[in-house]
């Protein structure tokens, strides 16, 4: 058991708890640097595209695991992401200021969008999001003279000062630009949760009513969430244009969105953990499909018969499991384990449990 | 001075008038109770200084100035602070991150600065945690500092409430039914602490009680109301005694005297 003992402020506002902690970090910081000289091509375009993932993560997990506002709709600030990138550097802007500015228009998009969606709730939140999606999606295929319609675009390789980064053929330097995206967001995700913005996003997401009555502007604060949340998720998008080096409107289906909620739910809502715990089961889930499909068809010898749906079985049921067993995700078990193996053999078995102390009769509104 | 006077105020809930031409003004320095039946209004009283509820006519003013033109989130930037009668804390936070939201209306920094956390973040963060570090020493919280409010006990988070009003350094706090539900020790430790909260710190009270006991002891004055309609006003043992309030708990068979 580990007693952290503070001797200024500066303990709680700094980056990590305590000096294991900050190693534990930099010795995994140092082991994804290295990745490419450790593992073959192939795995590090998995790598790579776990990344995307975990940065459509971040951004997702900023708005409905920080703020509390489901969105079924992400993959719409994807697409916003992605085909803005592309047409501005057909346009001849370089890849470095194009994308930012997709994620920042990205962002700004999605405030616009959030404005009219400001004021619902839950489920009715979730739709108004959903609608956005399958908008998006359409509204791809009609605007077909920027964005190629059906057909859609062939991603331009990627030149950073003369030095030309292709998925395929040069898959280390692509790594390399996603893990730059990734540490990017991910350092000003942090910086963000241990400041006033971050503790009003948390609050906002667990009373709004009290949140108000400490000065927290519901609508501005929400609006900005939305925008951050947007901007990063559409940095990711632009990303994966590159990776898939071609997409049209299916790229960023509804599915699409659906799997960016269920990636943050699997890995745990709430904490930036979750995203990253959330991206690798996405991203090595058909993979892992693949192993359980040959194992079956080696148990009853179907031979070359594929299942139909299969893939979007197992991650249904790995997601209702999670929602049964396991509902803060897998960051929760792996708090729950270290701190069990924090306290042994002092653990208790109520330990996480939640007291339920007070009814709430009376309700403002 | 008066620090905060409401004017013939009126609030109706479709053809339910919840509060009825009700008047009343509370100086600087003072801490004044409001007393009554269940559903006499007290509550939707604090609701609509803090701009939840829109008054059908009448004004409120605090320190001169009308605040019916302000939103909800603009009232603690004045220095208004408030707990709610049913707690409504943020549940998957902890203590210490709840009492920092009590700082936000101190914010100076901008979205960009905090996506940096620039040197001027890591400055004020210092400045607000050794804010909410003092309310945390006044109000002995130190043992839950880094606690869950989801796994506090019921007395517990009312002090955490109670903490959180006081981080937004407030010139008057409003608190809604500090007491209820707390056991006779916590009930003392919320006299003693309400006395320094006036005395030491300065700031202005306005609170609603049903626990006549602890209304005694602390006010200064105290405003009855029944059915949205103010019923007496003055000392405590007057306002206790006078024949309109006992005849209002009587009639509602409630919770007259010196229950909790
Ligand atoms: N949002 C609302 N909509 C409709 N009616 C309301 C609303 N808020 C309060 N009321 C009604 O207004 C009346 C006064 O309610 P209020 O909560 O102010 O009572 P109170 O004096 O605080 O009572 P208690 O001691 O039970 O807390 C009650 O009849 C209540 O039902
Ligand atoms: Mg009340």
């Amino acid at each position: 058991m580990r007693f952290v003992f503070k001797r200024s402020y500066d303990a709680d506002i700094g980056l990590f708890k305590h000096r294991p902690q900050a190693l534990w970090y930099l010795g995994l910081l140092v082991l994804v640097v290295a990745l490419p000289w450790l593992v073959d091509e192939f795995f590090v375009g998995e790598a790579t595209n776990v990344l995307i993932w975990a940065i459509a993560g971040m951004g997702l997990m900023l708005l409905t695991g920080h703020t509390g506002q489901a969105s079924l709709g992400h993959a719409a600030f994807m697409a916003v992401g992605c085909y803005t990138c592309v047409i501005m550097i057909a346009n001849g802007v370089p890849f470095l200021l194009a994308l930012p500015l997709a994620g920042v228009i990205a962002g700004l998009v999605g405030v616009i969008v959030a404005l009219p969606v400001l004021r619902l709730h839950g489920i009715y939140l979730a739709i108004a999001t959903l609608a956005i999606s399958v908008l998006t999606e359409d509204f791809i295929v009609i605007a077909e003279p920027w964005t190629g319609g059906v057909v859609g675009l062939v991603a331009p390789p990627i030149v950073i000062f003369g030095l030309e980064i292709d998925r395929y053929g040069t898959p280390a330097l692509f790594y390399f630009l996603t893990l730059a995206v990734t540490l990017v967001v991910l350092a000003g995700y942090r910086n963000l949760l241990r400041a006033p913005l971050g503790r009003a996003f948390t609050a906002l997401r667990d009373s709004e009513i009290s949140a108000q009555a400490m000065g927290v502007n519901i609508a501005r604060t929400k609006a900005t969430a939305f925008g951050l949340s947007c901007g990063a998720t559409g940095l990711a998008g632009a990303l994966l244009g590159f990776y898939a080096g071609a997409f049209n409107h299916e790229t960023f289906n509804l599915v699409l969105s659906i799997q960016l909620l269920l990636m943050i739910v699997i890995g745990g809502l709430g904490s930036i953990h979750g995203a990253f715990f959330g991206a690798l089961v996405i991203g090595f889930l058909p993979q892992f499909i693949a192993l359980v499909r040959d194992g079956i068809s080696g148990v009853f010898d179907l031979g070359s018969v594929t299942i139909p749906g299969i893939e979007s079985g197992i991650f249904g049921l790995i997601l209702v499991g999670f929602i049964l067993f396991e509902p803060t995700g897998i960051y929760g078990r792996w708090v729950k384990l270290r701190t069990y193996f924090e306290l042994y053999p002092f653990y208790r078995k109520d330990m996480f449990k939640r007291q339920k102390s007070f009814l709430k009769t009376e309700r403002m509104r | 001075m008066s620090l905060l006077v409401l004017e013939q105020v009126t609030v109706r809930f479709g053809g339910l008038v919840a509060v009825n031409d009700v008047s009343f003004h509370v100086g600087e320095g003072e801490v004044f109770a409001l007393v009554g039946p269940n559903g006499a209004g007290k509550s939707t009283v604090f609701n609509l200084i803090s701009r939840f509820y829109d008054p059908a006519h009448g004004d409120i003013r605090f320190r001169e100035k009308s605040i019916l033109g302000l939103r909800p989130d603009q009232v603690p930037a004045l220095g208004i602070a408030r707990t709610f009668q049913n707690i409504e804390l943020f549940e998957q936070s902890t203590v210490l991150q709840n009492l920092l939201v009590g700082r936000h209306r101190h914010r100076r920094s901008s979205l960009v600065s905090e996506l940096f956390f620039a040197p001027q973040v890591r400055s004020e963060e210092r400045r607000h945690r050794q804010v909410v570090e003092e309310v945390i020493d006044f109000l002995e919280l130190q043992a839950y500092r880094d606690k869950t409010i989801a796994g506090l006990a019921y007395g517990v988070r009312k002090v955490v409430e109670l903490a959180r009003a006081l981080a937004t350094e407030p010139r008057i706090l409003l608190l809604d039914e500090p007491a209820s539900g707390l056991s006779l020790e916590e009930t003392q430790d919320m006299i003693f602490w309400i006395e320094d909260i006036k005395k030491q710190m300065g700031i202005t009270v306005l609170m609603v009680e049903h626990d006549m006991n602890l209304v005694a002891s602390v006010s200064d004055r105290v405003l009855a109301l029944a059915d949205g309609k103010e019923l007496a006003i003055g000392s405590a043992q007057d306002v206790q005694s006078h024949p309109a309030v006992i005849e209002a708990y009587l009639g509602s068979g409630g919770r007259a005297g010196h229950d909790g």
